[in-house]
């Protein structure tokens, strides 16, 4: 069984340094990309190989990276350097602000071919999901595959800046993307005309500030920006007007890290590696009352079962599986009839809930399913950024819901408010998908265990305690 | 036009729009909160959602939200669709769990856009059982009252206050359901503008403080259709009475001059009218050192008439604050010889240089709506947000322009905002702001230039000629100077609306010179350009329009007649030139007669004072900085001794002395009609309002709303008999609640209030389409238009560059929104924002005399001399001082003016 994205890592012990990373074929893909293909050669592999965003979502990467405007044929390195130049003025005398400067701010924002100058690409490495620790296995475990994947999707957008977005807490990561980051640029693979192939693109590392918000795309792009992580309305969408109102894309880190391998051995390579029509592997993760908690890259479509009863050695003692968010905290409850489901984008959802993050968290049933959901809506209550009412609003109301009915205080009529709740902050109906994604493990759970909440209510306590 | 379908029903809909604006304009009670239509969409309350099908045959449909949604050919919506009414509802519940149940308490009551919201979507039962959330209030300043508690977390006031009022010091802090609005700390407001966030604020969160210490329910005030006072752009704003006192201002909509916002001098300013200092009764000094003893209105005329009769002639002295009925009036008593203008000789100079450039040349004057759509502005010589703050702010605007092109070929909705904001960033379309001292539009401005007046001037001048080299040539500038006139005269000449702004108040008229010649080079060479002046006060431009000489001249006349009687008009003299020249002219006249609301220096000196009208007590008309008339409406009837309007007096008088029959001049409109015969300059007058003859259905328009309560009683302890309304000669309103209730002319709305719209927000109900025109037009008339002559010569005296003589500083005046203008300055909010005299000095000049910031330094001007503290200002140019002027602590001082400026030792 092939495993791209982990074959390299060794949990525990130090990641490869450049050298390591080079001596198992590292940056192969970069020069591959920026030596012989054309940046739209390189979304085109991509497209074909059906990789789909590993964040959540499950849009196909290819397609959300055709959407940024592209000049035609090569790009022009003359015509460059006269943009940078004169950006480079601009700021100058800007940040100068001596007395007179004449001209910085007399410009608008400069297009190259028509195609506004720069384009970003950023990788989403704030991963808050709670139940989600995925894309640490990867950051730390081996981070200039991090680094060599943006560097060819950077290519493919004709990105000129990256950004790797991290989350605070994160601070192995941190270390280790830095090192990697300084290394790459001393071996000429970042920075001015990388590998001599007129490609420039600089990466930076930027380490969040602690909000699950940072984590939603457009959030995290206004949170780069130095604004309140709030998200962004859409249209527009962030590759016509992201950061900074330039084109940009903001990919997760375990879809950026299959790249360098679509790239080196091709996208019918890709899908194979899969059991079921979505294409690569996947890094799944298991928590909870299992025997042996992780994370593992297995082949896309691997089913609920193996993962719980094979990789994460079944249910601890005397436990019994009662469900399982499949996609991190943000999912709709899967119960017992659904654990030979495949896990992948179109199963998980026939089955009502999501892929998401591929990082299951589950409930035994010695775990009351009130106070497991209350903690949830906890923590999205929290993280509301405060922008939109039902959100900011509704959120607590269902907190203070669930803990009245977990501390024996519910009403007749709660789980009513709680159904319309779930629909009132569902999709469509609030600014972004946090309110949504909080209403899955609530919806399922009201759903599958009714009968939990209704003996809360109805006997005045919580019969786990 | 789009084609729309509305609950089944086909609309007309501007595709440019989004769907709320459109719903709202059609008629539709559509609830909203964060947006606004002076702000756009950001689609974060949720409110105003509406169903949409994807065409007849889906019956399901999606709930979107309205003010996010592009009107597009065909779109098919429902405002009254079950689960979309359902969906609303449950908004507002969500929004009241934790708004506290205070309406009996707050401020808001009876005008808050949240209780119109709230009845409209009909939740009316709480399900919520938790605790509410509570807040910390801030203590914000003398103007504003902050009541967290009631925040429904709309975001109107952070996107008010920064984005339009450039505002950085009240912010949203926090996130989930604790997201608070205010300042990072305790403090006063920094914007000028901080008073709109009153009207910003759907609930009660930002509420008058200064209505607060006379509080009264908006159904219990009497109100009428006014203009401000306080300084020459005439904002329309809407004043509102209760028991004999001026409560509060409201901003009055009208889409050419402020829309929906006012400054915080002009919110705040109307204090004066309560002022400890009022003038109610007649007074009469008999002689020189006897008390003043109060009269009654006929024996005050019969004793002027005896004055008057004795055969000595009359001078008269106007005033830029008094309306143009009243400064007419005196005009027509003295006779125009013997009428003067009540300024300074400077500030008539600069004022009738204003006129004659707008008068002869071929730019039109910008209202300020032209102002906030120009795409490429100069400012020659203003510190805006302090001489004209209303023009402060369209600036703020006007810069947004020319970015927009940005987010317009990315596709953008125009009325998506932090869409735009997010493509624009920090990109500004190009304004150049050239001033002698720094100033608070310098953040936005693309370049700034400091300079002494006459270097602005031939800036000014320079860039002309780099338009039309028919403007003459200025010599000597350098390289710098010479590429940023070569960047102003392109970004003008690339603009689609260039606007040149300019004013009276650094005293140079080469700078208006220069600001003419850059508007007119322009339209010579087929660029539309516009041009925008500042005056110093309400009326300057109408009563330069009666083309009556200054002061100086009224002194000579005195001197020419001796025995002359002299009477002023609602003028201070003493703020008009140092107290020599004034004690002078009062000594060459016999007898002074002053008219006045207010006691001050000069009515101390008078013989005779008759107590006039304020604004809100009178009527008149007032011609604004653009050349646009403006009617002022009587908000009430001063219960306090006699006080009537300045040309009542007059007219009364001249009726006195048999200059005119007794029933002449009845009411304003005769006196219109008399004005626009002799002074045909005024002629649209005629037409600026509908005459008081004027009724709907037979009957006149009340000023006080059909809610108003306690009529009966309010005056019982004086008399159990309900007084009589007073009758209304002058307007077709009332003075009281009858007459009629629906639908009247823009220009004679009291106050906005339609079914189910008690707050401010029911403006939407009285325009032509939401945002737009108030319906049958905006009120107020211009009376100068632009020559289409077109063998107009340039201005060709360029001044000499700057070079001040050794150990000399050229002394410019400052201003102060809060604390130049006079009758603002009287108010209580405003003497608390008032700047302490100073002296602002160029860092390396203050240097020079070893002074630092706050010491004091000792300063010779005009053969007088003052101490003052230094206040440092790098932008100021060597040699150049700023004192700041009109401050009440200060005497009045000429300027600009030469100095001598040494450190005070010891």
């Amino acid at each position: 069984m092939e495993k791209p994205l982990s074959k390299n890592i060794d949990p525990g012990k130090e990641p490869l340094d450049l050298k390591g990373y080079e001596s198992t074929g590292g940056y192969q893909a970069v020069r591959k990309a920026l030596l012989e293909l054309e940046p739209k050669q390189v979304t085109e592999l991509v497209k074909q190989s059906n990789l789909r965003g590993r964040g959540g979502a499950g849009f196909p990467t290819g397609i959300k990276w055709s959407f940024v405007p592209m000049a035609e044929g090569k790009p022009d390195p003359e015509k460059l350097a006269e943009t940078l130049e004169e950006v480079d003025l601009g700021t100058r005398l800007e940040r100068g602000g001596a007395g007179m400067a004449v001209g910085p701010k007399w410009r608008f924002a400069p297009y190259i071919d028509d195609v506004p100058y720069p384009k970003y690409l950023i990788a989403n490495a704030d991963e808050m999901e709670p139940g989600t620790f995925k894309d640490r296995y990867l950051l730390e475990g081996d981070p200039h595959q991090v680094v060599e994947s943006m560097i060819v999707s950077a290519y493919a957008i004709q990105a000129s800046v990256g950004y790797i977005f991290l989350r605070w807490a994160y601070h192995e990561a941190a270390r280790r993307l830095r090192k990697a980051i300084q290394s790459a640029y001393q071996a000429g693979y970042l920075g001015k005309d990388i590998l001599g192939s007129g490609y420039d693109f600089d990466l930076y590392l930027h380490t969040g500030a602690g909000r699950y918000m940072a984590g939603e795309e457009t959030g995290l792009l206004n949170s780069l920006e130095g604004k309140r992580a709030n998200p962004r309305t859409k249209p527009p969408f962030p590759q016509t007007s992201g950061l900074w109102g330039k084109p940009s894309i903001v990919n997760n880190v375990e879809t950026l890290c299959n790249v360098p391998h679509i790239i080196n051995k091709g996208p019918e390579w890709f899908k194979g590696l899969s059991l079921t029509e979505d294409s690569g592997t996947k890094i799944y993760g298991v928590s909870g009352k299992v025997n042996r908690p992780g994370v593992w890259e297995l082949p896309m479509g691997t089913t609920l079962r193996e993962l719980i009863e094979e990789h994460a050695g079944g249910m601890q003692n005397g436990l019994k599986f009662r469900g399982a968010l499949p996609g991190g905290a943000s999912t709709d409850f899967l119960i017992e009839e659904h654990l030979d489901i495949c896990m992948d984008f179109p199963s998980v959802q026939a089955a009502g809930s999501r892929l998401g993050t591929g990082t299951i968290i589950v409930l035994d049933d010695q775990t009351c399913p009130v106070g497991f959901v209350h903690n949830l809506e906890v923590f999205f209550a929290r993280e509301s950024c405060g922008w939109c009412t039902p959100c900011r609003e509704g959120l607590p109301w269902s907190v203070d819901l669930l803990r009245a009915i977990e501390d024996g205080e519910g009403q007749p009529g709660d789980l009513e408010i709680l159904d319309e709740l779930t629909k009132n902050l569902g999709p469509g109906l609030t600014f972004c998908a946090l309110a949504p994604g909080a209403m899955e493990p609530l919806q399922s759970a009201l759903k599958y265990f009714r009968e939990d909440f209704e003996r809360h209510i109805n006997e005045g306590k919580c019969t786990w305690r | 036009m789009a084609t729309i379908y509305i609950d089944g029903k086909a609309y007309e809909a501007d595709p440019k729009k989004n769907l709320l604006q459109v719903g709202l304009s059609l008629g539709f009670d559509i609830p909203y909160f964060c947006w606004h239509p002076a702000m756009n969409s950001v689609g974060a309350c949720r409110q105003c959602a509406v169903k949409v099908f994807q065409d007849e045959n889906d019956t399901r449909g999606r709930i979107v939200m309205a003010c996010m949604t592009p009107v597009t050919d065909g779109l098919r919506v429902s405002i009254h669709d079950e689960e979309a009414v359902e969906y609303r509802a449950r908004v507002i519940e969500l929004l009241m769990i934790n708004h506290p149940h205070d309406c009996p308490i707050c401020d808001e009551g009876g005008e808050c856009h949240l209780q119109d919201m709230t009845l409209m979507t009909g939740h009316t039962y709480r399900r919520h059982r938790f605790n509410k959330r509570t807040y910390q209030n801030q203590y914000l300043g003398a103007f504003i009252n902050h009541e967290m508690n009631r925040c429904i977390q709309c975001y109107r006031c952070v996107r008010f206050y920064q984005d339009l009022a450039g505002g950085r010091d009240l912010d949203v802090f926090g996130a989930h359901d604790a997201v608070y609005f205010g300042r990072h700390q305790d403090g006063t407001l920094e914007s000028e503008f901080s008073g709109n966030l009153v009207e910003i604020c759907p609930t009660g969160v930002f509420t008058d403080k200064t209505l607060k210490q006379h509080y009264t329910r908006k159904w219990d005030l009497q109100t009428a259709p006014s203009i401000c006072v306080h300084c020459g752009v005439g904002c329309n704003i809407i004043p509102g009475e209760r028991y004999n006192m001026l409560r509060r201002i409201l901003n009055r909509y009208n889409q050419e001059v402020n829309g929906y916002f006012i400054c915080d001098r002009g919110r705040f300013g109307y204090e004066f009218v309560n002022h400890e200092r009022r003038i109610f009764y007649p007074t009469i000094k008999r002689a020189n050192g006897e008390q003043t003893e109060i009269v009654n209105p006929d024996d005050a005329l019969t004793y002027i008439g005896e004055l008057i009769s004795i055969g000595s002639p009359t001078i008269g002295i106007g005033s830029p604050r008094a309306s143009l009925e009243a400064n007419y009036c005196l005009r027509e008593m003295v006779r125009p010889e013997n009428f003067f203008a009540g300024i300074s000789s400077q500030e008539h100079r600069l004022v009738s240089t204003a006129l004659h450039i707008l008068q002869n040349g071929p730019a039109p004057s910008a209202c300020l709506h032209d102002m906030e759509m120009a795409d490429a502005v100069l400012i020659l010589g203003e510190d805006l947000t302090n001489t004209a703050p209303m023009m402060a702010f369209a600036m703020r605007q006007a810069v947004r322009h020319q970015p927009m092109e940005i987010p317009e070929k990315l596709g953008i909705d125009l009325w998506n905002d932090y869409a735009i904001q997010e493509a624009i960033q920090d990109i500004k379309g190009p304004l150049v702001i050239a001033t002698p001292s720094q100033t608070k539009l310098d953040d936005i401005a693309t370049e700034t230039f400091h300079g002494a007046p006459n270097d602005l001037a031939r800036l000014g001048f320079a860039v002309a000629n780099a338009i039309n080299a028919k403007s003459p040539q200025v010599n000597g500038l350098d390289d710098t100077t010479l590429k940023l006139v070569e960047n102003i005269a392109r970004a003008l000449k690339e603009a689609k609306r260039p606007l040149i702004i300019s004013g009276t108040s650094c005293g140079s008229e080469a700078v208006l010179q220069a600001a003419a010649n850059v508007a007119w080079a322009l339209r010579f060479n087929g660029h539309p350009a516009e041009l925008a002046f500042t005056v110093p006060e309400t009326n300057s431009l109408g009563l330069s329009m009666m083309g009556a000489g200054a002061l100086k001249s009224a002194l000579e006349a005195l001197q020419n007649k001796p025995d002359s009687t002299l009477i002023v008009l609602e003028n201070d003299l003493y703020r008009r030139s140092e107290t020599n020249f004034v004690d002078e002219l009062f000594k060459a006249a016999k007898s002074i007669i002053v008219i006045d609301h207010t006691q001050n220096t000069t009515s101390d000196r008078a013989d005779v004072v008759l107590p006039a009208a304020t604004f809100a007590e009178g009527n008149g008309t007032l011609v604004n900085n653009e050349g646009r008339a403006q009617r002022f409406f009587q908000v009430f009837v001063q219960g306090n001794g006699y006080v009537q309007e300045s040309w009542r007096w007059l007219r009364d008088l001249m009726i006195k002395t048999g200059q005119i029959p007794s029933d002449e001049w009845q009411n304003l409109d005769e006196i219109t009609r008399s004005m626009v015969k002799e002074l045909p300059l005024f002629e649209a007058l005629s037409e600026i309002l509908p005459p008081e003859s004027f009724r709907v259905v037979g009957q006149k328009i009340p000023r006080q709303p059909h809610r108003y309560t306690g009529r009966t009683a309010m005056q019982a302890h004086i008399s159990v008999h309900e007084p009589k309304p007073a009758d209304d000669l002058d307007a077709p309103l009332n003075f009281s609640m009858e007459g009629y209730k629906g639908k009247v002319p823009g220009a004679l709305l009291s106050r906005y209030w339609a079914p189910g719209w008690n707050s401010v927000q029911a403006l939407n109900k009285f325009q032509s389409e939401v945002g737009g025109g108030l319906h049958d037009g905006d009120p107020g008339r211009r009376l100068i238009e632009p020559s289409k002559k077109d063998n107009l010569d340039f201005y060709q005296q360029v001044p000499e560059a700057y070079h001040p003589p050794k150990d000399r500083w050229l002394v410019v005046p400052l201003y102060h929104i809060f604390g130049t203008e006079e009758l603002s300055s009287l108010a209580q909010g405003i003497i608390g924002m008032s700047p302490q005299p100073y002296l602002a000095l160029n860092p390396d000049d203050a240097m020079e005399i070893q002074a630092i910031e706050g010491v004091e330094v000792e300063i010779d001007l005009n053969g007088a001399s003052f101490r003052l503290p230094v206040r440092l200002d790098a932008a100021l140019p060597r040699r150049v001082a700023g004192l700041p002027t009109g401050l009440a602590e200060m005497p009045t001082i000429d300027l600009p003016a030469w100095s001598r400026i040494s450190l005070v030792l010891g």
